[in-house]
């Protein structure tokens, strides 16, 4: 603001609420403009009084909606806590000497399932799983979107639509089939050994499936950046290709790249569901989706047993939101038309109820 | 012209691309689909020995092993593709897998279909609103959103299964329609429609409600950005109706990167509503393929995916020529 204007602005922002009635005078302008920058002065004024009653000259440069970095970040947190000290204290999950089917009590927390499993381990477990299968596939496809996106928008040329149409070819073919079909044939494939049905096959398959969408994302702004002046000038400097995309691009792409990881876990998260959810899932460890299978063919809605397959949907739904909510915070920082436009509505309405001269209808009230 | 040009090729060139992959996930991947298909098919059958006629649709179908190079098996699976003929299936011996696709196709075409519009016709409206109210409460609603949108499609059925289905009797628990009252099948009669639709509710607002929350948001984060523009600021000055430059100015420019992402979203909501297909165990194509991926009936299951591909990608070109026609920039600029 102060750059722009710089006369009028510091005038105003001296004077806040004497209105310039000293200021202006000493200077050849008319009555219409003197009113004209009373105005400027009032709204102004009252922007920096809404400001300062808003904690701090310093809050318009945070994230506004910090609070939904701090829900995610705390979700996410306790989550991947829940999953990393919850098979400590559990009692083992595959335990069936408890009795069956038996609602939330003080002994089971979330009860128990047909087997006698008890459904509070089983979440603490299966929380583990999802959230390794999880990291991996977000890692795997964070890596091949980052080769088909960001090598193809800072190449160009001929590589640039060699990759670009593989991209768009892998992005409309739907995903989950491809993966059901693949994990059909290679479960049952001999000579994989224990492999076949691990969890880690399982997140590889996800993560080859799901990169598409962010390299198209990776490849777009790695496209703008190239034409920057400093990446011209490390290229003029003789920098070699490799050590320009790691050095110069990489690091101004870490917010998206960070938000396209988060796309990634969510993504795999929710694929493991339903991949498992349909038999598909590993065989040898606890996940999510492996839970609610197990709900599935123990007629777990049919019965009524909602401590069965209800707690394992909300921890998905849960990570999935958190880590949304997280995104939605990188997504203002790196857009940030969506924190100011909406702040300045606020603040303009706020000003307008005030009776300070600012217009109270139409699109920007 | 040469943007029509350049989709028609490109999509020509996909098409191939899903027909390569069709063809080359059962015979690159580990293991020998053909021969548990056949072993299949000899135990669906009864023991008896296959006809020449099934074994060579197999294993063009599945791999030849040794026998033939891969070229030659690369053209007759050509060949036989292009008659139309997928195989036949070992889970629902002796149909052909080409008839039990067709019979299964509309089912998910039309619920997917409907629900997908209804879902992005709400988004868009609702998202417009809620940005161009940006700075108000509203703006508390958009991460509700994100938590529907995280939900499992297959969960949030059991959910609704659960809810009014078995705790209040309000909704039928399984099945596209009322088999005891149409135990011949699928019947051109108005009570049969009402009872297919009376079974798609569940399913139907199963997917409006996971996937309204994506086109809601875009939508919502497009209309703040779309209304700091400077065009919108000028038709705010000439003093046009807020309704006006709500409608007429912001909305139209908004919805654009919405209906350019339509083809990947729905992506995502096939894949959705195949898990939940099985869920409602609803005769579409969904359940199809759970079916022959969970009996190894590898013959279908390569049928359905490429049928899902096939029509994923019709949709997707579709979108795309009406992309064309509704933003003449992507024309020019291609």
């Amino acid at each position: 603001m102060d750059d722009s204007q710089p006369t009028l602005d510091r005038a105003t922002d001296d004077s806040g609420y004497a209105t310039g009635d000293d200021a202006p005078f000493q200077s050849p302008v008319s009555a219409e403009a003197v009113r004209e920058t009373n105005r400027e002065a009032t709204a102004t004024a009252a922007i920096a009084a809404a400001r300062a009653t808003r904690g701090g000259r310093f809050r318009h440069v945070l994230p506004s909606r910090s609070g939904k970095l701090v829900a995610g970040v705390v979700i996410v947190g306790l989550i991947t806590l829940f999953g990393i000290f919850g098979p400590m204290i559990a009692q083992p999950p595959r335990d069936s000497s408890n009795e069956a089917l038996q609602p939330p009590s003080a002994e089971h927390w979330l009860g128990t399932t047909k087997l006698g499993y008890d459904v509070f381990s089983q979440l603490a477990w299966g929380t583990q799983g999802s959230l390794f299968i999880g990291l991996v596939a977000g890692i795997v496809a964070l890596l091949l979107a980052v080769i088909f996106g960001v090598f193809a928008g800072y190449f160009g040329g001929v590589l640039d639509e060699v990759l670009t149409l593989f991209t768009n070819i892998v992005l409309v073919i739907p995903g989950l089939p491809v993966v059901m079909v693949i994990a059909a044939y290679v479960q049952n494939a001999e000579g994989l050994g224990p492999l076949a049905r691990s969890s880690l096959l399982v997140a590889l398959v996800l993560g080859i499936t799901g990169w598409a969408g962010s390299a198209v994302v990776l490849r777009a702004q790695a496209r703008s950046l190239r034409t920057r002046e400093y990446v011209a000038a490390a290229r003029v400097a003789g920098e070699k290709p490799g050590r320009i995309i790691f050095v110069e691009i990489l690091p101004n792409l870490v917010p998206l790249l960070a938000a396209q990881f988060i796309f990634g876990v969510i993504f795999a998260v929710l694929g493991e569901a339903g991949l498992s959810y349909l038999g598909l899932g590993p065989t040898g460890s606890i996940t999510l989706g492996t839970m609610l299978n197990d709900a599935q063919t123990g007629q777990a809605v049919g019965t009524g047993a909602w401590w069965w397959f209800v707690p394992p949907g909300l921890v998905i739904a849960a990570l999935g939101a958190g880590l949304a909510l997280i995104n939605f915070a990188i997504d203002e920082v790196v857009n940030p038309k969506l924190r100011l436009a909406p702040e300045n509505a606020k603040r303009q309405r706020r000003a307008a109820k005030a009776g300070r001269g600012v217009a109270d209808t139409g699109a920007f009230a | 012209m040469s943007f029509y040009l350049r989709r028609v090729a490109f999509y020509l060139v996909t098409l191939w691309a899903a027909i390569s992959l069709n063809f080359l996930l059962p015979r690159l991947l580990p293991g020998d689909p053909a021969a548990i298909m056949l072993g299949k098919l000899r135990r669906a059958s009864g023991g008896r020995p296959l006809s020449e006629e099934t074994i060579e649709a197999i294993t063009s179908i599945l791999g030849a092993g040794k026998d033939m190079s891969l070229w030659d098996q690369y053209v007759a699976y050509w060949g036989r593709l292009l008659q139309g003929d997928l195989g036949v299936s070992s889970t629902r011996y002796p149909a052909s897998v080409a008839d039990l696709i067709a019979a299964a196709l509309p089912w998910t075409i039309i619920l997917v279909g409907v629900a997908t519009v209804i879902s992005f016709l709400l988004g868009i409206v609702i998202g417009a609103w809620v940005g161009w109210r940006r700075g108000t409460w509203l703006d508390h609603l958009v991460p509700v959103t994100t938590v529907f949108q995280s939900i499992p499609y297959f969960w949030l059925a059991l959910v609704l299964v659960a809810v009014f289905s078995v705790q209040l009797g309000l909704f039928p628990i399984v099945g596209g329609y009322d088999v005891f009252e149409f135990p011949a099948g699928p019947e051109l009669s108005w009570a049969f429609i009402g009872s297919a639709v009376y079974h798609a509710i569940l399913p139907a607002t199963t997917i409006v409600l996971s996937s309204v929350g994506g086109w809601l948001l875009g939508m919502r984060n497009m209309m703040v950005s779309t209304m700091s523009e400077d065009y919108v600021v000028t038709a705010e000055a000439k003093g046009l109706t807020p309704r006006r430059v709500r409608t007429k100015y912001a909305s139209r420019n908004a919805a654009i990167p919405s209906l350019a992402g339509f083809g990947i979203a729905l992506g995502f909501v096939v894949a959705g509503s195949i898990v939940m297909e099985q869920v409602f165990s609803y005769p579409g194509i969904g359940k199809l393929m759970i079916q022959a991926v969970q009996g190894l009936d590898y013959a279908l299951m390569q049928g359905v995916f490429l049928v899902i591909t096939l029509t994923v990608l019709a949709a997707n070109f579709f979108m795309d020529l009406i992309y064309g026609f509704i933003d003449p920039r992507v024309r020019h600029n291609g």
